[in-house]
């Protein structure tokens, strides 16, 4: 790892401005991705503030949503009572990310913050209607994930929570790659009164992505006869050493059926 | 430099280390207990976990200075030679070791697990595990001395 500056930030406002003063300060959450690619000298960041100070731990009930702290881990996340009963699919999904110590340090601000393309709770976040809370503002799902390792996020922003959307029911299937876990394809599946939302990680070249046709046909019929009639299209799917952009598609399509019969 | 204290083993630790000194170096060489390994370099293979706080995590991906003013446990924090914690009995009396490398790693998570879990399934010890690996393909026997020293522990 090259040599670095550690600064603990009280609060967010002193997070991001340490971050201004800095010439390439990086936000340390978790550190379950950013401490491994430092180790791998493929960052080398003049500063790392550390967040985990800040106050930004928590699971909340606001009535039709559930909000949680960007820096709750997902172990807490997986064993809250609290969101086992209001977003089951939410618990189970933070449950299955990476292993037990990952989940003892990861953090859900710091994943939808790295938007890793395979990532779990991306998925989540656009499936539930999300919405990125920061210090500057509240940015909605569909306007936050911008494409690989990308979002609206600004250099002076620090996530602090992030709401989902209480669905009537919802599902997250993952089809994890064997060694590293990450997903392969995951598909998380919510039904709400006004309709479905189902979103794809693990598979799209541009990170999370929502499936339009998939969510018109269960739209209408909640049904797996209603996935069976659509065909996913491999267009702008990843091909990679793990899987090709076809084995996707019918990925994405089996992970929704699975969903929709849970 | 910064200044870092920390307890380890319920001994305070306070020493000044490169601010990217990771906490499995500062365990190994500021402290010098190196039953503590590190088994890859890619956060994979679970050789250094140790507890922060009762929880455990893996000691290559966490910073010295993250674990300021925490409490640290490592494998020569659990037993003696005299006396070994339970679950090391289990391991040493199922053959849960061949070359005994991944052995600090798995007995740390085991632990946890059993303390979450008094009675785990071989599926849950098998999901307990998945951040550990064992080079010698151990697992069998891994899991048995995990099941045992489950029953040691009063599960």
């Amino acid at each position: 790892m090259y040599s670095t500056k550690i600064v603990k930030a009280e609060n967010s406002s002193a997070a991001v401005q340490a971050i201004g003063s800095s010439k390439e300060g990086k936000i340390l959450a978790g550190g379950m991705t950013l401490i491994p690619t430092l180790k791998q000298r493929l960052a080398n960041p003049d500063c790392l503030i550390d967040i985990s100070g800040c106050g930004l731990e928590g699971v909340e009930d606001k009535g039709s949503s559930v909000r949680i702290g960007a820096m709750t881990k997902h172990a807490a996340v997986a064993e809250s009572s609290l969101v086992a009963k209001a977003i089951p699919a939410l618990a189970d999904l933070a449950g299955g990310i990476g292993d037990r110590q990952v989940r003892n340090r990861g953090t859900l601000g710091g994943s939808v913050a790295n938007n890793d393309p395979a990532a779990c709770y991306p998925s989540a976040v656009m499936a539930l209607d999300g919405t990125v809370h920061t210090n500057k503002r509240d940015i909605s799902a569909d306007d936050f994930f911008k494409g690989m390792f990308e979002t609206a996020l600004e250099e002076d922003e620090v996530i602090e929570a992030v709401s989902f959307k209480k669905p009537e029911k919802a599902c997250y299937m993952k089809f994890p790659n064997p060694a590293s876990r990450y997903a392969m394809v995951g598909v998380f599946v919510a039904k709400f009164s006004d309709g479905v939302r189902v979103a794809v990680t693990g598979a799209g070249e541009e990170g999370v992505f929502r499936h339009s046709d998939l969510e018109s046909a269960l739209s209408s019929n909640f049904s797996e006869e209603a996935v069976s009639g659509v065909e996913v299209s491999s267009d702008g799917l990843m091909s990679d050493i793990h899987a090709s952009a076809d084995y996707r598609a019918n990925l994405i399509g089996e992970m929704t059926k699975r969903a929709v019969s849970s | 430099m910064a200044e870092v204290s920390l307890k380890v083993n319920g001994k305070v630790e306070n020493h000044e280390v490169g601010e990217n000194t990771l906490l499995v170096d500062f365990i190994r060489e500021t402290v010098g207990l190196t039953g503590t390994h590190v088994g890859c370099d890619t956060s994979q293979c679970g050789a250094c976990v140790v507890h922060v706080d009762g929880v455990s995590v893996k000691a290559c991906t966490m910073l010295a200075m993250q674990a300021e003013g925490s409490e640290v446990t490592t494998i020569e924090g659990i037993g003696s030679s005299e006396k070994l914690h339970p679950m090391q009995e289990a391991f040493h009396e199922n053959h849960g070791l061949q070359c005994g490398f991944c052995t600090p790693g798995m007995v740390m998570s085991a632990i946890e697990l059993v303390s979450k879990n008094k009675s785990p399934s071989e599926a849950e010890i098998r999901d307990g595990l998945e951040g550990n690996i064992c080079r010698c393909t151990g697992y069998h026997n891994i899991v048995k001395s995990v099941q045992a020293g489950a029953e040691k522990m009063g599960g």
